[in-house]
């Protein structure tokens, strides 16, 4: 009682405070690579293994594009465009000839992609992390800290992105084809929606934006090859908790977790904090496997 | 009404098609052809191949063998898709409404396609919603949330979207309450009356004498006997031989 009492007087509000904030900066960085995923998934039941490499060349090339032009919006608009073609380009060569086989082949392609990614990028680019700078370095007082203006802006960029796909799911003549195919690909096929396309243009929406959110957070930890492999395990632990497939429940989920960890690590060690996705998605998987943030089912 | 219009070019031939799952054999090489503006019957016990023989057509099932000629062309090895745009259109026995979208937006992944102008679109929408005026009332439901009876209505608006020569129409009275099978025959002669051909499976032995000018009795993965419908009563004897129990 007493231990109670006194964990509630010395609670640190103002870093409560501050942690609410990071987390959701976080969250909506892991919203935009889980909804990519989620997409992806959700539509061809294809797990893509290469998604953090997507995250991480879309950074790439927003550090070339930022070197020869200076503009870091123009970074993140031509990254996001070349990285949704070439996403586009790798689920034709590689996932394509696959439709209709064991999906354990997908995971083996997706992975071989991820693996040859990332040795292509440690080979073009080499190990030391390349620099973007933040397109505005401003910060404003929050309690002891000076925080930047520039990480509320990837929170509002993801969230602008994240909604921009649901509007065109929403009202889009082809969001419509996405979401017909993802809930019934024989019959759309029979309504004249030329599938194997729209799982083209759907992996190329999902690299796009894993290529947008590896630009966004380039600043804030520096580009290098191996930066997707985090990113990209969150992003799958995400994906389970919001439901496989659930663009709402990975948004959801992805802050969620966020928050969790960002409030675990007032007391632990941020490496520990990670424990707790961990431990939120075995719960997950032990007491509703379908995922948390989806109705239930009927 | 226009007589069976067999000396007419066919819209759809079908050829010898044997069409496997896995391992068993389901179709034997059944034949069959659909005129212009024909309503066909394809009758038969459960498990015939009836419901198979309009997948293979459709493409959504290969066919080992044989082969579907539309208006003499072959389109064997088409995607469902192209022969959707060419003007096959299929009403899947199960219905199979996309549950998650509106009824608006199932008719709009028919009416969604290259070269429909928006004009077009309007009238497809109108004919739909006089024919089916509850759709008209739900156009901003989701589909899932329909009666079978309105999902059944909805599937078969949804097939007349893409302006086809013929639709494929498996079982659509099969759980329907008497009024509503009586609203589906309505449906299938003004679709005979606007010239659209339909390879109808169904059940409903007096239903699909009443609304077809030919039919094709299957058994076993083939066709075992063909008629005009006028030639046939429901207590013939071919009708007993191979659909009575």
């Amino acid at each position: 009682m007493a231990s109670a009492l006194a964990f509630f007087q010395n609670f640190p509000i103002e870093l409560f405070i501050i942690q609410t904030l990071n987390g959701i900066v976080t969250g909506m960085i892991l919203a935009l690579i889980a909804s990519g995923l989620t997409l992806i998934f959700g539509i061809m039941d294809v797990v893509n293994f290469a998604h953090g490499e997507l995250f991480m060349l879309g950074a790439y090339v927003g550090v070339l594009v930022l070197s020869f032009t200076g503009s870091f919006w123009l970074a993140l608009i031509l990254a996001s465009l070349i990285i949704g073609v070439f996403g586009a380009a790798m689920q034709v060569a590689t996932l394509r000839p696959l439709i209709g086989r064991d999906p354990l082949t997908t995971i083996l392609a997706t992975f071989g992609m991820s693996l040859i990614l990332q040795n292509y990028a440690l080979w073009q680019f080499g190990p030391v992390a390349r620099k973007i700078n933040e397109p505005y370095t401003g910060s404003f007082h929050l309690f002891y800290l000076e925080y930047p203006w520039y990480r509320l802006m990837i929170a509002g960029l993801s969230a602008t992105i994240i909604g921009g796909l649901w509007a065109f799911l929403k009202f889009g003549k082809y969001g419509i084809w996405i979401r017909a195919t993802t809930q019934d690909r024989v019959m759309a096929q029979a309504m004249g929606i030329p599938v194997p396309w729209v799982y083209t243009a759907a992996f190329g929406i999902g690299a796009a934006m894993a290529a947008a959110s590896g630009v966004l957070f380039g600043p804030l930890v520096g580009v290098n090859h191996t930066m997707g492999l985090d990113w990209v395990l969150k992003a799958f632990i995400v994906v389970v908790v919001g439901g496989m497939g659930n663009l709402g429940g990975s948004i959801a989920a992805a802050i969620f977790i966020s928050l969790l960890e960002a409030y675990a690590s007032i007391w632990v060690s941020p490496a520990q904090a990670v424990i707790v996705s961990f431990v939120v998605l075995i719960l997950t998987l032990l007491f509703r496997p379908t995922g948390l943030f989806v109705p239930t089912p009927k | 009404m226009s007589a069976p219009n067999q000396a007419a070019a066919p819209l759809i031939t079908v050829e010898d098609l044997h069409t496997y799952y896995g391992k068993s054999h389901i179709l034997h090489g059944v034949s069959l052809t659909v005129g212009p503006g024909e309503v066909v019957g394809l009758m038969g016990r459960n498990g015939v191949g009836k419901s198979t023989t309009l997948k293979s057509i459709m493409g959504l099932v290969r066919a080992r063998q044989g082969r579907v000629l539309l208006n003499g062309e072959p389109v064997t090895a088409q995607p469902a898709h192209k022969l959707a745009n060419m003007g096959i259109a299929y009403v899947p026995e199960d219905r199979r409404v996309f549950r998650l979208l509106t009824v608006m937006e199932n008719l709009r992944t028919g009416f969604d396609r290259p070269g429909v102008t928006e004009a077009r679109k309007q009238e497809l929408l109108d004919k739909v919603f006089a024919y089916f005026p509850v759709l008209g009332e739900r156009r901003n439901q989701a589909g899932g949330t329909l009666s079978g009876g309105e999902q059944q209505m909805l599937a078969i608006a949804r097939a007349m979207m893409l302006e086809p020569k013929i639709i494929l129409l498996d079982e659509p009275t099969e759980g329907l309450m008497p009024r509503m099978v009586s609203q589906i025959h309505q449906i299938i002669d003004a679709l005979h009356n606007e010239g659209v051909a339909i390879l109808l499976v169904e059940q409903n032995v007096p239903l699909t004498l009443e609304a077809s000018q030919r039919v094709y009795i299957m058994e076993k993965g083939t066709i075992r006997h063909q008629a005009a419908s006028s030639d046939l009563k429901i207590d013939d004897p071919v009708i007993k031989q191979y659909l009575g129990v």
